[in-house]
């Protein structure tokens, strides 16, 4: 490894660790003050997307919907200025939907019925315990994974890379009150995909380190296999990075929010694959004796 | 270390890209807009005669169309113009008549060697083909206290005629309770419903009460009604759904007590709603001799109309109703057609044989939902919905001989009334009420827009990958992009041949792993690279490089797919759609990266001295 430039990633940890404890801080105050703007998938509701010919007046639509009898229409441009989305809160009776396109289409006015969403109070209940539990089950698993396949600092250190990934992700969801659906829930879940991912290989070339390079301290070690890494992390996380910018400029608006899910947290994933795992490691203590396989075990056993 | 393939590995990647490129084929062809015709009824056949007369009815409208087609259950016609699509419908349903379900479909143009093959295309979800997609709930509870309700009305006659005398006796919950004079009533009413109701199991003097008999349904018999009430609704749904003429419908149990129904391409989502969403029952009931009974007004929707008085009890339910068609008598007057199951035959041959001069009344029972609005104590508005029942009678025939298992009512106005009747006694042939809990409707022309939008996005993400790896990798990106363009045919033609629907959130899904499946080949480059400049051979670098990296791609990739698993385990409709594409990409993406890259590298720079690597 002679012409590989060793950065001192670890010498900046504690700068890193203040700054994952800001963000993580001003994420969980945000999401507890505030919480998320759930998506009608969670919130349950009707909402309806029409589309017109020319640019829509919204202010004029959400006066003619009350006149009809509508409580609180929220009325918005969606996308662009003939798209119009319309949501109305509460669970209503089955032919709402009908009922306000007919209001819309008053006065001879052309307008395109795009799309319809109604969930029932009921259904967003289960999906946000579903999916609750389904990101804890999948943080559960893959903690074991990674504690059998690799080692038990290894698997907390992975998970709370995970864990920090995600609430800093929901955490700008937050605060920039982007709406929470279920294509952003499931970006989020991939994105405890992509963080792992991330995580396991740098995690990979620290055992594999740990194992080769006898006369080095932990940090040493760390800092040799982050900066190893660091070429296939960065190569790994623009490529992602150049796709997800095709989805968020041209995938439509339906998924515009996935992507920036997935920006953000493929972002911080790739931050924490670097500070937070291998920090976490440092902070546990990890050392060399962690990763000594038993069967290897005696070869070594003469050193001191 | 020579880098070289044995034949075996070669011939194996070889085989994996034709079977590739032959199941991913049949996307590249568009399916052709096509009418579809069949009967009302499984029985009746549709021939060349038939499809004659379609032809026929096309070719006086004007319509082109090509390459007809009849398999004895089926007819379809395909058309040359998909704007024409609408109007060729109107005009077959108008020259067949209202015996003949006239669909709208995609007829798919998959050449007949690549269906021989198994070869189809992938199907389009919902958010991509337009459509509407209703979930279904059903209250089982009201299907238990229907039940309890008729038992308790025979129990009660059977109370009286054995003489035995009873306080109240009432439906509780999903319990009948009964108040007695004594103990020897408590004693002998319980041995009459132990001999005669073997689902409900009597439990005398609980509690304080000596003198009360609690009723509860069997565990069995509980689960026999849920099942039977799920099944019925299925069954009338998949009927209303048949009514609507379209192509394709699913109509499914989703869970303990739910029903999913997927309508693709439905134009007309008002009218598909109308008729799945008519959440209604039926009930057949003597008209009241004037002792007893309750006033009904007649279904009239232009306001108030004329009532009857018709008897408490019914004597069939729409359970026992399993089919109602509109036809004409001998002497072409219009009529409409009943037929009963065979417990409900028996029940209205027993109720109509002495009762033959009177009424009979139809009840159409519709279960609404209406919001209620009050205050917390937390001073919130709270909006709550409180389901109501509307009963209206749709039908006043008066009995002219006993009543079997298939019977018909007469004496109606007119064809429209006889259909509008018909109707509503399918519509109304449902064990136990529905209530929509989640519609998802996606207008045909954003479900073309959002294709257009999948692939521009995939085709420029890929671009942009493509690019990357070629600035970065150079020779070796070339070898990457060929694996991911291989990738990206792999997971079309998985996707293709195990019948997986493509989604919006899917296609995201692919994107994704567009950027994510170069992620084994930065590995094993970035490997390769740390080995040439650690002083290795070419050679050696290059197989230490893919040795290496293999150990990290797999965890890497495993602990991926778990996430991706367990997304489609939780997730519903377009989110597992996301999931199904994650995870068949990251298993295509680990062979063509790991195993289908290392080929084209041993094929050309294996097993030769090479002094510099183009890496």
């Amino acid at each position: 490894m002679t012409d590989l430039k060793i950065y001192d990633f670890m010498g900046l940890r504690k700068i890193a660790m203040v700054l994952s404890c800001i963000m993580l801080a001003v994420s969980i105050w945000s999401l507890s003050v505030q919480g998320l703007v759930l998506g009608l998938d969670f919130s349950g509701g009707t909402q309806i997307e029409v589309g017109y010919e020319q640019p829509a007046d919204v202010g004029r639509l959400s006066e003619k919907l009350e006149a009809a009898g509508f409580d609180n229409p929220v009325v918005v441009h969606f996308g662009s200025e003939t798209d119009v989305l319309i949501r109305l809160q509460g669970q209503p009776e089955q032919s709402l939907s009908d009922r306000v396109y007919s209001v819309l289409q008053e006065g001879g006015e052309q307008v395109e019925l795009r799309r319809v969403d109604f969930v029932g109070p009921q259904i967003g209940e289960e999906l946000r315990d579903d999916g609750g539990l389904g990101m804890l089950t999948a943080l559960a698993i893959v903690m074991l994974y990674v504690a059998i396949r690799f080692q038990f600092k290894f698997s907390v250190g992975a998970v709370l890379a995970l864990v920090h990934d995600v609430l800093i992700t929901l955490g700008v969801f937050s605060l920039a009150r982007l709406e929470f659906d279920l294509t952003v829930l499931a970006a989020v879940l991939a994105v405890v995909g992509y963080s792992l991912n991330d995580t396991i290989v740098v995690s990979d070339r620290i055992r594999e380190n740990f194992r080769k390079i006898r006369k080095a301290t932990p940090v040493e070690v760390i800092n040799e296999s982050l900066s190893q890494t660091l070429w296939r992390t960065i190569n790994t996380s623009l490529t992602t990075m150049l796709v997800l910018l095709a989805l968020f400029f041209i995938g439509g608006e339906l998924i515009h929010n996935f992507a920036i899910a997935l920006m953000i947290g493929v972002g911080i994933g790739t931050y924490s694959s670097i500070y937070v795992a291998a920090t976490v490691m440092l902070l546990m203590n990890v050392d060399r004796e962690d990763l000594l396989e038993p069967v290897e075990g005696e070869l070594v056993d003469d050193l001191p | 270390m020579p880098n070289k393939f044995p034949l075996w590995k070669n011939v194996l990647i070889l085989l994996v890209v034709t079977f590739g490129f032959i199941y991913a084929a049949p996307n590249l062809y568009p399916p052709d807009p096509a009418v579809q015709l069949s009967g009302q009824s499984g029985a009746m056949v549709i021939d060349q005669a038939i499809l004659d007369k379609v032809e026929s009815s096309l070719d006086e409208a004007g319509i082109e169309y090509f390459a007809g087609e009849a398999d004895g259950s089926t007819a379809l016609v395909r058309l040359r113009d998909g704007g024409l699509q609408l109007r060729a419908k109107e005009v077959i349903q108008a020259e067949m008549g209202g015996d003949y379900i006239v669909a709208l479909n995609l007829a798919p143009t998959t050449s007949d060697w690549l269906l021989s093959l198994g070869g189809a295309p992938m199907k389009l979800g919902l958010d991509l083909r337009g459509g509407v997609h209703f979930l279904l709930e059903v209250d089982l509870d009201s299907a238990l206290t229907n039940r309890l309700e008729a038992d308790l009305l025979n129990i009660k006659t059977e109370l009286r005629e054995e003489r035995i005398r009873y306080g109240s006796f009432s439906v509780k919950g999903r319990q009948i309770v009964g108040q007695f004079r004594d103990e020897e009533q408590v004693e002998r009413a319980s041995a009459l419903i132990r001999a005669n109701y073997r689902d409900l199991q009597p439990q005398s003097g609980q509690g304080q009460n000596a003198l009360s008999l609690v009723l509860n349904l069997s565990d069995v018999a509980t689960r026999e009604i849920e099942d039977n009430a799920i099944k019925q609704n299925l069954t009338s749904l998949r009927n209303r759904v048949n009514e609507l003429g379209v192509s394709e419908p699913l109509v499914s149990r989703q869970g303990k007590n739910r029903i999913v129904v997927e309508l693709p391409g439905v134009q007309d989502t008002a009218e598909a709603k109308r008729i799945i969403g008519k959440t209604a029952n039926l009930e057949f009931r003597l008209e009241s001799d004037g002792r007893s009974g309750e006033t009904f007004e007649f279904r009239n929707p232009s306001g108030q109309g004329p009532n009857a008085r018709l008897e408490n009890k019914a004597v069939i339910t729409g359970e026992n109703v399993t089919d109602a068609r509109a036809s004409f008598d001998e002497n072409g007057r219009p009529q409409v057609s009943i037929d009963l199951d065979a417990k409900g035959g028996w029940q209205m041959g027993y109720a109509t044989r002495d009762n033959i001069g009177r009424a009979l009344g139809v009840l159409f029972i519709e279960y609404k939902t209406r919001l209620d609005k009050s205050i917390d104590e937390n001073g919130e508005l709270v909006i709550t919905p409180v389901p109501f029942v509307e009963k209206n009678i749709i039908s006043l025939a008066t009995i002219r001989g006993q009543l079997g298992t298939s019977f018909r009512i007469t004496g109606l106005d007119g064809q429209r009334e006889s259909s509008e009747l018909a109707l509503l006694l399918r519509a109304g042939a449902l064990a136990a009420p529905m209530y929509i809990v989640e519609e998802r409707t996606i207008g045909p022309s954003l479900g073309a827009e959002n294709i257009q939008l999948g692939v521009k996005s995939v085709t420029l993400g890929m671009a942009m990958v493509l690019l990357f790896m070629l600035v970065i990798y150079k020779g070796f990106g070339v070898f990457a992009n060929i694996a991911l363009a291989m990738n990206l045919l792999l997971l079309v033609a998985f996707m293709s041949l195990l019948g997986a629907t493509l989604t919006l959130p899917g296609i995201a899904g692919i994107v994704l792993t567009v950027g994510m499946a170069v992620d084994a080949n930065v590995l094993i480059f970035s490997r390769i690279r740390e080995e040439l400049a650690s002083g290795a051979s070419s050679q050696g670098a290059i197989s230490a490089g893919y040795d290496r990296a293999f150990v990290s791609i797999l965890d890497a990739n495993i602990t991926t797919l778990i996430v991706a698993v367990i997304l489609f385990l939780i997730g519903s409709g377009p989110v597992k759609g996301f999931a199904v594409t994650l995870s068949l990409g990251i298993l295509t993406s680990m062979f063509t990266s790991i195993v289908m890259t290392r080929g084209l590298v041993n094929l050309i720079v294996g097993g030769r001295k090479i002094e510099k690597l183009w890496i």
